[in-house]
C-alpha cells in the first residue's frame, strides 16, 4: 500500500533548477541575515574584550579594583613612556612623570614617548557628554514635540506644510560635519545675545542693536561653548523626533479629540490633556533612541563645544552668581568622550599604550548610551501600564 | 404583506411615545429650539451633501434622524455642535442654523461655549483612558471648576442621570476601559450631561451595543427628555418608534419628510418614506 502510493505520488518533491533556485535564494539571505548578527557580535565583543578589562581590572583577574576609579576621577592625560636605568619600559602619567623626575633628579630616563591623552581618566568627557545630551534632549524634545504638534494638530493641508515637511526630510540627509559648519557660524558666532560688552568684530554684517540701560543686542554667537554643540546636535536629531512624535500624535484615535472639544475644550485642552499625554510614551522612546545616537557624533560638537582638554570642570571658576553664573556655565566648552575617543584613536600608530584608554573611553561609552536606550524603554513600559486603550 | 407588517409594529411602539408632547407643553421656553433653514452642506466646496434642509428640532424632545447610509444624517447632526469644523474645507455652504434663536455660524458666536450646550455622544463609545471619576470630571476641570466638593456632586449627579452610578459607584477609580460596552456609553451619556447642556446629539449610540445594552440606553434617553433635547441618528428604525417623538428621513442629501413618529411610521406622506420604513430599500 505504502510502496504503491510513493510510487504514484503526484506531489513527489521536485528536482528541477526552479526549486534549488529557492532553496539557494533562502540560504543566502538567512546567511546575510547572520552575518550583520555576527558583525553585530564582533564589535560589541571587542569593545567589552579589549574595554571591560581596564574598567573592572578585578574582575577580569588583573591585579588593581573591582572599578578603575581612576577613570571616573581623573581628566586625561598624556602618558610618558621610558626605560630605566636596566631597560625596563615603564609608563606613567605625565603629572606622575614630572613628580617622578624632581623626586629622583638622578633616575635614567631613556628612550622617552609620549602618547596624548593616554593616561588619567575620562572624568571631563563623560560630564561633558553628559551635559550635551541633557541640552539636545531638553532643545530637541521641545522644538520637535512643538512642530509635531503643529503639524499634526493645527495645520491643514496645503503647500506651506508639504514645504515644512520636505524641509524635514532634508534635513535628516545633512551629512553631519555639515551641521558642524552650521552650528559653528551660527550658534557660535551669529546668534543674538544680550550683553553690556558688544563685540563688533569686522566681518560682521548686523551690528549691535542698542538696548536700554547700557545693554546691547549682539549678534557675536555664544562661542565655543556646550550650549551650542547641545542646540547642533538638537537641530540634528530634530527630523527624527518630529516624524516620532507625529506619528505618536496620530496614532491617538479621533475620538479622543472629538469628546473632549464636544465637551467644551479649547484645542489646546484637548491637546494637553487628551491627545499629548497618550502620545508621550511613544515620543519619549523613539526621542530617546534618537539621541542616543547623536550622543556618539563627533562632527557636529567637534567645531561647537568640544575641546581635547580643559584645566577645570566647567562649574568651576564661574562668572557672577545666580542666572548668571547658570549663564556662564552654559557658556563653557566641554570635553566629550566621542571626542575624546577620536583624539586618543587618531594616533597613528596605535600601541599597546593607546589601546586601553580608546577602549576604556568606548566601554563606558557604550555603557552611557545602554543606561540612556534602558531608560527610555524603561519610561516606555511605565507609560504603557498606565495608559493602554 | 410588508406594509401591513410594518404598520402593525409601529402602533405596537405607539403607547411608549406619546406621553412626550405633555411634557413640552408647560416648558417656558421657546418649542423650537433648533431651526435649520434651507441648509446646504458641502466637505469639499463642490459637492453638496446636503441640500435645502429646512427642519426645526422641538424643545425637550427627541428627534430622531433615520434613512440609509450616506445620506447626510450624521453631517447635519454634526453641524450643530460644529463638530464639522474640524475637517478641512467643510461648511455649511448655504443657509442658516440658529440656536436658542442665535445663527452659530455667527462670528460673535464661540465655538467652545456653542458646545457646552450642546453636548455630542459618539457612535463609538469613546471614554478616556482616566478613571471613570475623571472622565466625569473632565468637562467641568477644562471649565476651570476647581472645587473638589462641586465636581465630587456633579459627577454623582451625573452618573446618577446617566443611571450608571449603583454600577460604578464602588469603582469611581478604576480606569473607564474596564466597563462593559453599553456601561462606556452611558459613561459618555454622563460625561456629556456633566456640563449641563440645553442639546444631546447622539451619533448612533447604539450601533456598537448588544440588545440589552441598547434597551438601557434607551430607557435613560426617554428619561433624559424631561431635562433635554435630544437629537439621535439611528439605523434601527424601531430605535426610532421606541425612543422619539418625531422623526426625519433623509435620503441622499435632502429631508424628505419630517413628523410625528407615530403618523411618520404609521402614514407617511411620501412614498419613498413609506419604501423605507418598509423595508423596500435601504
Amino acid at each position: 500500500m505504502n510502496q504503491e502510493s510513493s510510487d504514484n505520488n503526484p506531489f513527489v518533491a521536485s528536482t528541477s533548477r526552479r526549486s534549488k533556485i529557492d532553496a539557494t535564494v533562502q540560504v543566502g539571505f538567512c546567511a546575510i541575515t547572520y552575518f550583520i548578527v555576527l558583525c553585530a557580535v564582533v564589535v560589541f565583543a571587542d569593545i567589552t574584550i579589549k574595554g571591560a578589562p581596564v574598567v573592572f581590572p578585578k574582575i577580569f583577574g588583573h591585579g588593581g579594583p573591582v572599578v578603575n576609579t581612576d577613570l571616573f576621577t581623573k581628566d586625561p592625560e598624556t602618558l610618558v613612556v621610558f626605560e630605566d636605568a636596566d631597560a625596563d619600559k615603564i609608563a606613567m602619567g605625565f603629572g606622575e612623570f614630572t613628580e617622578y623626575k624632581a623626586e629622583n633628579p638622578s633616575a635614567v630616563v631613556n628612550n622617552e614617548h609620549t602618547y596624548a591623552f593616554s593616561a588619567g581618566g575620562v572624568r571631563g568627557p563623560i560630564l561633558g557628554t553628559i551635559f550635551l545630551i541633557t541640552i539636545c534632549i531638553v532643545v530637541a524634545l521641545f522644538i520637535g514635540i512643538a512642530t509635531a504638534v503643529y503639524l499634526s494638530e493645527y495645520s491643514s493641508k496645503g503647500r506651506a506644510v508639504d514645504g515644512i515637511r520636505l524641509a524635514i526630510l532634508n534635513l535628516a540627509g545633512v551629512p553631519s560635519i555639515v551641521f558642524g559648519l552650521f552650528g559653528l557660524m551660527f550658534f557660535c558666532f551669529f546668534v543674538p545675545v544680550i550683553t553690556q560688552t558688544p563685540i563688533d568684530r569686522p566681518g560682521f554684517e548686523v551690528p549691535p542693536i542698542p538696548l536700554p540701560f547700557g545693554y546691547f543686542i549682539s549678534f557675536q554667537g555664544w562661542g565655543t561653548c556646550m550650549l551650542a554643540g547641545g542646540f547642533t546636535l538638537a537641530a540634528m536629531i530634530l527630523p527624527v523626533i518630529i516624524t516620532a512624535s507625529e506619528e505618536s500624535l496620530k496614532a491617538v484615535p479621533m475620538g479622543f479629540r472629538e469628546a473632549s472639544l464636544a465637551l467644551g475644550a479649547t484645542k489646546w485642552q484637548t491637546i494637553h490633556k487628551s491627545v499629548l499625554p497618550y502620545a508621550y510614551p511613544g515620543i519619549l522612546t523613539a526621542s530617546v533612541l534618537g539621541i542616543t545616537r547623536v550622543a556618539g557624533e563627533t562632527a557636529p560638537i567637534m567645531f561647537t563645544a568640544a575641546v581635547a582638554l580643559r584645566d577645570e570642570l566647567p562649574w568651576q571658576g564661574l562668572d557672577g552668581s545666580g542666572l548668571g553664573a547658570v549663564f556662564d556655565f552654559l557658556g563653557q566648552s566641554v570635553q566629550a568622550l566621542p571626542y575624546h575617543i577620536y583624539t586618543v584613536a587618531s594616533k597613528i600608530p596605535q600601541t599597546e599604550y593607546t589601546e586601553p584608554m580608546q577602549y576604556a573611553a568606548v566601554f563606558i561609552f557604550m555603557l552611557l548610551v545602554m543606561a540612556l536606550a534602558g531608560l527610555s524603554v524603561w519610561l516606555r513600559v511605565r507609560a504603557r501600564a498606565k495608559l493602554k486603550w | 404583506m410588508t406594509m401591513t407588517k410594518a404598520k402593525h409594529s409601529m402602533e405596537n411602539a405607539t403607547p411608549a411615545t406619546t406621553s412626550s408632547a405633555v411634557a413640552t407643553a408647560e416648558t417656558s421656553t421657546p418649542r423650537t429650539i433648533i431651526q435649520i433653514d434651507d441648509v446646504n452642506f458641502s466637505y469639499d466646496g463642490k459637492v453638496d451633501v446636503l441640500r435645502d434642509i429646512s427642519l426645526d428640532i422641538f424643545n425637550r424632545q427627541v428627534t430622531a434622524f433615520i434613512g440609509p447610509s450616506g445620506c447626510g444624517k450624521s453631517t447635519l447632526l454634526r453641524c450643530f455642535n460644529r463638530m464639522n469644523d474640524l475637517i478641512p474645507g467643510a461648511g455649511v455652504s448655504k443657509g442658516r442654523i440658529s440656536i436658542l434663536d442665535t445663527d452659530i455660524h455667527s462670528p460673535k458666536v464661540d465655538v467652545i461655549e456653542l458646545r457646552k450646550h450642546v453636548g455630542m455622544v459618539f457612535q463609538k463609545s469613546n471614554p478616556f483612558p482616566k478613571s471613570i471619576y475623571e472622565n466625569l470630571a473632565y468637562g467641568l476641570r477644562i471649565a476651570g471648576e476647581r472645587n473638589r466638593e462641586v465636581i465630587d456632586q456633579v459627577v454623582e449627579e451625573s452618573l446618577r442621570g446617566a443611571a450608571l452610578w449603583e454600577e460604578v459607584k464602588d469603582r469611581l477609580n478604576k480606569s473607564a476601559l474596564g466597563l462593559s460596552g453599553g456601561q462606556q456609553q452611558r459613561l459618555c451619556i454622563a460625561r456629556a450631561i456633566a456640563v449641563k447642556p440645553r442639546i444631546l446629539l447622539m451619533d448612533e449610540p447604539c450601533s456598537a451595543l448588544d440588545p440589552i445594552a441598547t434597551a438601557k440606553v434607551e430607557e435613560l434617553i426617554n428619561q433624559l427628555k424631561e431635562e433635554y433635547t435630544i437629537v439621535i441618528v439611528t439605523h434601527n428604525m424601531q430605535q426610532a418608534t421606541r425612543v422619539s417623538d418625531r422623526t426625519a428621513f433623509f435620503y441622499l442629501g435632502e429631508l424628505i419628510e419630517v413628523d410625528e413618529t407615530t403618523k411618520l411610521f404609521s402614514n407617511p406622506s411620501r412614498t419613498e418614506t413609506e419604501d423605507y420604513i418598509s423595508g423596500r430599500f435601504g
